[in-house]
């Protein structure tokens, strides 16, 4: 049974919010880091206490990098019982999930590469005001305990038109969730079974019917997860022009639009949609992933192989798909670029979290192997469109009959702007946490 | 890839420790794709006495590919080659298999298919080997990576040519000559 009251509510439930914050915290001294968290964790919602028709107007989330972990106090025969990928973080690991060049942790902004991350106060809120209230609030706290700094923060909000959550390119989002064993929550057509809870909790049993070791002590690791937090600037003014310089009209810009992501704008999945949008098909949660490729579309004539979705999921086309699952929260920062407005230079995006048992078999795999391995399925040249490192080398195939269409030179529309790993504990481990010494 | 020419044969001198330069991968610097694409050539002491039983699993194996001759695809293999060899008094395994992923790449993949073929079992015979390594993909990565004899020389008749290339420049082949025939 999963134990609800212990997990941080942050990857049960999807919260009904429209405004979000994250704060980047460096601890000066152990002490103060731990009383900043003894303060926190009444704050910190429960998977029980939290669900979708949450009451709350906010609601908070605690998570620590290694060093942070080693700054509370933690032993060190502790923190050697975590994964090496998480004791190395996502900076020095940066080359294996594609953040190089441009993307490279040298041009990353917020100080979320340094040493001195130590943790990150998760906020979301049912809107802006209200974030703005606890942002008030937790300056105020912080002032209080002294020696707790803020390296950073970013304020995210839902950009309009709202009630369909969607990225600055204008994707519809938060089309699928991952159904997990043992919780309310029922499986969308197409998905399969509920996943195994050790895909995502440690402690839990994974899709391998093992409970993998833990770190030690159990108390301290039972109940955790880990978190990949990615923070990835879109181009939107580039995207744009690219799309008009492929297509001389407005539907066969939307065509090429879906092909590179493998849904429409609006959500409707190519597979099922291949010929023209449906937006009713979008939104409905019980057809919108009701598909796979194997069977449907093997050769990608609907949806291509290199396309976002196909590549971030390929579904019943790869081995062990669903131990690589990830769930992904997150939303969108700054401001929305009008229509027809030229690229303005301001920096928006998209700042998510993935959620997983273990970063280097789940996060690092999609990113090294899905989103950046060029010859992925044979497509030989090839990064996906979105979340690959794109430096106009790479192309992408859309196959098509007669004749397939193979763009060259895919430029980037996208730029890693930041990331780290965080380890996000049970609520029973934010408390000895707080009490380490 | 790009600019990798099949129709001209290539041979290739690999530095000592196997590496051209150092690129990071998941589990550890990423062996280089050569002429005679990616592969392993793992060099391990069995334990005393289970040569019979790693003889046998030569037969499951074989078996295995029988009844279901797709069992091995995940692997992307050109050709596997399991020896066995004495040196001095003590009996040496070999598994040299040449495939077309980068291993790292679909590492855990691997594992899991060792675990359903059986392969593991072969392995658990050798000294060394991590008994958990079910629940232990780190320590399974690292026995391999210990063991992993890089080569100082590949050659490609074909240079760079992945199995599925073949397989389909094959196909193509045989229903063209079924077309022409079928046009008698």
């Amino acid at each position: 049974m999963l134990e609800l009251d212990d997990i941080q509510h942050f990857l049960l439930a999807r919260t009904p919010a429209f405004a979000a914050r994250y704060e980047f915290l460096t601890f000066q001294r152990p002490s103060a880091g731990r009383q900043w968290l003894a303060g926190m964790i009444d704050k910190v919602g429960t998977g029980a206490s939290v669900g979708a028709a949450s009451p709350d107007s906010r609601w908070v989330t605690a998570a620590f990098t290694w060093n942070g972990l080693k700054t509370l106090g933690v032993e060190e025969s502790s923190l050697a019982t975590f994964p090496e990928e998480f004791r190395q973080g996502m900076a020095t690991r940066a080359e294996i999930i594609g953040a190089t060049g441009t993307n490279h942790p040298d041009h990353w902004t917020g100080e979320v590469a340094s040493p001195a991350l130590h943790a990150i106060a998760i906020l979301f809120a049912r809107d802006a005001v209200e974030r703005e209230r606890c942002k008030v609030e937790h300056a105020k706290y912080l002032s209080g305990i002294g020696s707790v700094g803020v390296l950073s923060s970013l304020d995210l909000e839902a950009i309009p038109p709202y009630g369909c959550a969607h990225e600055h390119f204008g994707y519809r989002d938060r089309l699928s969730y991952i159904a997990i064993e043992g919780t309310a929550d029922q499986p969308q057509p197409g998905s399969g079974p509920p996943i195994k809870p050790g895909e995502f909790f440690l402690g839990y049993a994974d899709e391998n019917g093992l409970q993998p070791e833990l770190p030690q002590p159990e108390t301290f690791s039972r109940n955790g997860s880990y978190l990949a937090y990615l923070r990835l600037q879109e181009h939107v003014g580039a995207f744009r022009d690219f799309l008009r310089q492929q297509a001389a009209t407005l539907e066969e810009q939307e065509l090429i639009a879906a092909k590179l992501m493998g849904r429409w704008r609006s959500g409707a999945p190519l597979v099922l949609a291949p010929l023209k949008d449906d937006p009713a098909l979008g939104p409905d949660m019980q057809r919108t992933n009701n598909f796979d490729y194997g069977t449907m579309d093997p050769l990608g004539y609907a949806c291509p192989i290199g396309s976002h979705i196909r590549r971030m999921n390929p579904r019943d086309t790869v081995e062990n798909a669903r131990r690589r699952q990830m769930i992904r929260r997150g939303g969108t920062y700054g401001p929305p670029l009008p229509e027809d407005a030229p690229e303005d230079g301001v920096e928006r995006g998209i700042a998510a979290f993935m959620g997983c048992a273990s970063l280097v078999r789940q996060f690092e795999f999609a990113m090294n192997v899905w989103a950046n391995d060029p010859n992925f399925k044979d497509l030989g040249n090839e990064r996906d469109p979105f979340v690959g490192t794109q430096d106009g080398t790479f192309d992408m195939t859309i196959p098509k009959r007669p004749i397939r269409k193979k763009i060259l030179s895919l430029p980037a529309f996208t730029t890693i702007k930041g990331g780290a790993y965080f380890f996000l504990p049970g609520i029973r481990a934010l408390r000895f946490l707080a009490g380490a010494t | 890839m790009k600019d990798q020419d099949w129709t001209k044969p290539q041979a290739l001198a690999i530095p000592k420790g196997g590496y051209f330069t150092l690129e990071k991968g998941r589990y550890g610097a990423t062996y280089p794709r050569t002429p005679a694409c990616h592969g392993f050539t793992i060099i391990a002491k069995i334990k005393s006495g289970t040569e019979d039983e790693i003889r046998n699993y030569g037969k499951r194996l074989e078996k295995a590919l029988e009844d279901s001759p797709n069992v091995l695809a995940p692997l992307q293999l050109h050709y596997l080659r399991w020896v066995l060899f004495d040196i001095g008094s003590d009996k040496y395994f070999m598994y040299q298999g040449i495939f077309d992923t980068d291993f790292d790449k679909y590492t855990e993949d691997a594992i899991a298919l060792f675990t359903q073929t059986g392969i593991n079992t072969v392995f658990e015979k050798l000294e060394g080997f991590p008994e958990d390594w079910k629940t232990n993909v780190p320590a399974f990565i690292k026995f391999v990576r210990e063991h992993q004899c890089p080569s100082f020389l590949e050659y490609g008749e074909y240079p760079f040519v992945t199995a599925v290339e073949i397989k389909k420049a094959l196909r193509l082949k045989k229903a063209f000559s079924e077309m022409l025939d079928q046009m008698q």
